[in-house]
């Protein structure tokens, strides 16, 4: 009788704790969604999500936030474009070209980068490449969306190594081995067999590596260059979302229009990842396809 | 009666690493014949067949000596392909492993890596490989599903067929019925000695039954070393040796 009443509690106990958790993130959706909404009152949704101008403080201010969500966009995929080919393509060299020993020493190194401080990546881009940029390519500033999407590349590429890798490695010996037998290079391996039977990882793991760019926000405060204008090239400064909150929460009166704007901006924010995190699941789900045979 | 020595190991010694996995092992391989090795787990008969195609390369720390021909070229010599060998001498692993694509690509792919792109004629060999290994009726009309959709014997059949695309001139296999029901082990063993009539088949098995059944000669392996090898009737009815008839009548292993 009493291990079944200390069972129950226990049950109760985790299930409180859990609760908790869930519902303290629940809650700040909550109060996100209650501090962003209002600010419908005084643009449209169209406005607001299409609108060219992002001038808050300006008399009568401007809430479009267009160009900081193709700021966001544009960031994103320029540090996709450079981050994904060098994160698969490393994942694949540890996975299945390294020796052990390399891969012993090089793994531990890729995934400690994971653990790299954004706010030193953005500093190391403000001091060390901005400059640089600015020499090699001739341009005013070089705080811009190139230099942002590197740091970004950097930050992602041992998330999607990292994950990849796992994927790439968990390809059973057996379909290398049919591979091989059938008078295939290890190159045709990779490329027909391993590669394929692991996309569904590789591609979670290229999502989850661009959500954290998407969301990360001290780097592209410090590195992007923080003008709110649609860039036309990709060594035009632009201001990508988080950015935005970072800047100019601590001037935005408590209460007032911008700081309604600056929770809104946090929504749409928040769609842009959870989408990303749907569209991991569903990748995932759609391109399984390893799996022994069954018998 | 002439018959031509397709395949042939002198004094063949396999290390992984300091253990030694093989030991002295000579047999001949006549050509279109089936030749079974047998003996108790671990004796090391898988991974002499693993030797005839070099799949053992892909383990770091093998070493190999002694002879390994194939007709007359030293299948370890610096100069060979492995590419080429592989394709020359295909294999059929335990547990079927097709990759997980379709019916059709499973087949189209040994030809596919090694160079072929007319789509015609890779529609034909398909098919022809599909009708040689007995499965072609059964999956005529699902060559675009996953492979993986098939049962287990049909995925051995799948792989037999695979590996007979690329037109080898050696089969090796590998306890290819092991992992299968009766009824499947049959069609396998009915493919295999259809298919002695064109292709030196060498096959390990721990089913002796098996061996008797479909092999016309019988290599008898154990602790690393080749105690006996002949033709299969031979072996089972009269062994040379003491230990082979006490393995064949059970008494050990």
């Amino acid at each position: 009788m009493k291990r079944q009443v200390i069972d129950k509690g226990v049950h109760s106990g985790f299930l409180l704790i859990a609760l908790f958790s869930i519902t303290a993130l629940f809650l700040i959706v909550v109060f996100l969604f209650i501090e962003g909404i209002p600010i419908l009152d005084h643009v449209s949704i169209k406005e607001f999500v299409f609108g060219k101008y992002w001038y808050p403080t300006d008399d009568p201010a401007d809430f479009g936030i267009l160009s900081l969500i193709l700021g966001s966009i544009c960031v994103t995929l320029l540090s996709g474009i450079m981050a994904i080919p060098l994160g698969v393509m490393t994942a694949v060299y540890l996975a299945e070209i390294a020796s052990p020993k390399v891969a012993e020493i090089v793994k531990p190194i890729v995934e400690l980068m994971a653990s790299m401080p954004s706010v030193v990546i953005g500093f190391f881009g403000m001091v060390v490449v901005a400059p640089f940029i600015q020499q090699v390519f001739d341009i005013p500033v070089g705080l811009n969306m190139f230099n942002a999407s590197l740091m970004l590349a950097f930050m992602a590429v041992p998330t999607i190594c990292s994950i990849s890798e796992d994927a790439i490695f968990s390809v059973p010996v057996a379909l290398k081995e049919a591979s091989f037998a059938l008078g295939a290079t290890h190159f045709e391996t990779i490329v027909r067999v391993i590669i394929p039977a692991s996309l569904s990882g590789i591609c979670t793991a290229v999502i989850l590596g661009l959500s954290r760019a998407i969301g990360e926000t001290m780097v592209v405060l410090m590195a992007a260059g923080g003008a709110a204008m649609i860039p036309g090239s990709i060594f035009d400064p632009v201001r990508p979302l988080p950015a935005s909150i970072a800047a100019e929460m601590a001037e935005a009166p408590f209460g007032g229009e911008h700081y309604h704007a600056l929770f809104a901006i946090g929504i749409v924010l928040f769609v842009f990842t959870f989408m990303f995190n749907l569209l991991a699941d569903y990748v995932s789900y759609k391109f399984r396809q390893v799996g022994e045979a069954s018998l | 009666m002439q018959t031509h020595i397709k395949m042939h190991t002198k004094n063949l010694d396999f290390f992984y690493g300091d253990f030694q996995a093989l030991d002295q092992v000579s047999i001949d391989f006549i050509e279109n014949r089936v030749t079974a090795l047998i003996g108790p787990s671990g004796c090391g008969k898988s991974t002499y067949l693993r030797c005839l195609n070099r799949m053992n390369d892909l383990i770091a720390g093998i070493r190999v000596k002694g002879l390994a021909m194939l007709d007359n070229d030293d299948i370890y010599d610096p100069s060979i392909d492995v590419v080429t060998l592989r394709r020359q001498v295909g294999m059929v692993f335990q547990k079927p492993n097709p990759f997980p694509k379709s019916v059709f690509e499973n087949i189209a792919y040994g030809l596919k890596v090694n160079g072929m792109k007319d789509k015609a004629k890779i529609t034909r060999i398909v098919e022809k490989s599909l009708k040689q290994a007995a499965i072609w009726d059964e999956v005529k009309d699902r060559l675009n599903e996953s492979a993986l959709g098939l049962s287990g014997g049909q995925q051995q059949r799948l792989c037999i067929a695979r590996a007979l695309a690329v037109a080898p001139e050696v089969l090796l296999m590998d306890e290819p019925a092991s992992a299968l029901d009766p009824i499947a082990t049959q069609k396998i063993e009915e493919l295999i000695t259809e298919l002695s009539s064109k292709l030196t088949i060498i096959i390990v098995t721990h089913n002796m039954q098996q061996a008797a059944r479909i092999s016309d000669r019988t290599a008898f392996f154990y602790m690393g070393k080749l105690i006996e090898v002949n033709d299969t009737d031979t072996l089972f009815t009269k062994p040379e040796l003491k230990q082979t008839e006490d393995y064949i009548t059970g008494r050990f292993g």
